[in-house]
């Protein structure tokens, strides 16, 4: 047997998406042009799948940083931070995020994935338990299965179903269960990226609070979105103290490539030498983490960026909502609209690229409850003018599609 | 087959799994304790989570992911919740 033929029907699935038009999951983009524009298939295309919330990839002082840091200190480290040292770069770029975030450790990664797995398999090991959103990022899932702790998902932003499941992990644990005897560890996200809807925190902070869990909450599509300085949905909600840890990329809001941990916990630092994918790969290049550095100080500088991101996904949400597409959920930056199937879905995702507009095509698995979706990411970059014309696109298509079908094509 | 797997007390918990596997039985297949979930009723691993999630309501008790992958019959299943049923 081919080693590679157990993935027969996913190349029979992908092949049949190629079939209607460009790739939704490998699109070349030939040239990028600004935080909201770029050449595909040699046409301008309106970007609005990018998770670029503040539009900082094209920042001058971020673009300057990078440039210093990289005629300075050179394209790569070419090696992990545990064997060959850190630059004063990764550590100022720590001190910053941790003054940012009112955090007294932060642990820099050199991916978003690579830090939740990090963070995940550094806090958590065998023996202890793990209660999951049901519906979290894969580099969770991914995290949890590193860390060997026992894993139980519970329903999705459902405080309830978390609160029964601590309550008969604690019965266990006081019946003498060897396999309830750790550490509980609570993991969920801030805003989800999928649907964009958001976790209800204060009650998730009350539940872990009475069973004594401790609770990581992922902000990659929160940091520099929710909270008055952009620190996410624990500072939205009013819930910072009682959140033990936090995960966080830079690819999104701060516009680079990377991740981070950060807590209060005085031992936290021990994952600098326990965490596995912070021991084992080579840490981030001078020039990423000095544009990181750099966003990083825009946000605190900038409060204005967040409100007109704001404005955008408003605009986005009530617009495409009074035209009558479902949205996933309320108001966020990431606005996810609702079609019945794969085909209508591919086709539509198609039909917007024709007409010069980039979103995301997301379907099962990737997304919950077998739904197919336009995942739409706003950014403050975007200009009204282009989220109407991004509204008028998608009724477009609308009507196109409609006619196609009822002319049988 | 050992006496925990056939006990008279799961027979029960079979009619039960029948039942919620009946919504993933698109095929109409007869249900025994060996069917396969994922060769005979297509049950991949997203689903998997869902039927697990079902099961674990209606038990209440829960089944962590670490045995998931184990879980590739009918019986398996049953086994399952009984050992959780144990441990609750």
């Amino acid at each position: 047997m081919d080693i590679l033929a157990k993935y027969d029907s996913l190349a029979e699935r992908r092949e049949i998406m190629l079939q209607a038009g460009d790739n939704p999951f490998g699109l070349r983009m030939e040239k990028v042009l600004s935080p909201t524009d770029a050449l595909v298939n040699g046409k301008r295309t309106l970007l609005v799948g990018t998770n670029n919330y503040l539009g900082l990839t094209f920042d001058p002082d971020c673009i300057a940083a990078g440039i210093k840091a990289l005629q300075e200190q050179g394209t790569g480290t070419t090696g992990s931070r545990i064997a060959n040292g850190s630059y004063a770069l990764h550590e100022e770029l720590e001190e910053a995020l941790g003054r940012y975030l009112k955090r007294d450790h932060t642990i820099v990664w050199p991916t978003g994935y690579q830090a939740n797995l990090g963070v995940i398999a550094g806090l958590a090991g065998p023996g202890d338990t793990i209660l999951l959103d049901a519906d979290s990022h894969s580099s969770i899932y991914d995290g949890c299965r590193l860390s060997g702790a026992t894993l139980i998902r519970f329903r999705h932003n459902d405080p309830e179903d978390l609160d029964k499941r601590l309550a008969r992990l604690r019965r266990q644990k006081e019946a003498g269960s060897p396999d309830a005897q750790g550490a509980v560890l609570v993991i969920v996200e801030g805003i989800y990226s999928m649907l964009g809807d958001i976790a209800p925190l204060e009650a998730f902070v009350e539940v872990k609070d009475r069973h004594g869990a401790f609770l990581l909450v992922d902000e990659a599509h929160s940091l520099g979105v929710m909270g008055e300085t952009g620190r996410g949905v624990a500072e939205a909600q009013g819930v910072e103290a009682q959140v033990d840890f936090i995960a966080g990329t830079f690819s999104k809001s701060l516009g680079a490539i990377g991740g981070f941990g950060a807590s209060n916990h005085p031992y936290f630092e021990r994952l600098r030498y326990c965490s596995r994918p912070y021991m084992f790969t080579a840490s981030a290049s001078p020039a990423s983490i000095a544009t990181v550095t750099a966003a990083v100080k825009r946000i605190e500088e900038e409060p204005g960026l967040i409100r007109k991101l704001w404005q955008n996904a408003e605009a986005l949400h009530g617009g495409l909502s009074e035209k009558g597409f479902e949205i996933a959920s309320p108001v966020s930056p990431v606005v996810a609209v609702r079609l019945p199937d794969e085909k209508t879905a591919v086709a539509f995702w198609n039909a917007l690229l024709q007409a010069g507009i980039y979103v995301n095509l997301a379907v099962p698995p990737g997304t919950p409850n077998n739904i197919c979706l336009m995942r739409c990411s706003v950014s403050a970059a975007h200009t009204l003018e282009q989220i109407e014309r991004v509204v008028q696109t998608f009724v477009d298509v609308r009507e196109a599609l409609k006619a196609g079908a009822a002319a049988g094509n | 087959m050992s006496d925990s797997q056939t006990g008279s007390g799961e027979q029960p918990i079979y009619e039960q799994v029948y039942e919620l596997l009946q919504h993933y039985n698109r095929e109409g297949r007869e249900l025994r304790p060996e069917t396969d979930l994922n060769a005979e009723l297509n049950i991949d691993s997203v689903a998997a989570m869902d039927l697990i999630m079902e099961i674990e309501d209606k038990y209440d008790i829960d089944i962590p992911i670490n045995l998931v992958a184990d879980l590739r019959t009918v019986q398996d299943l049953v086994t399952t919740v009984r050992k959780q049923q144990g441990a609750a």
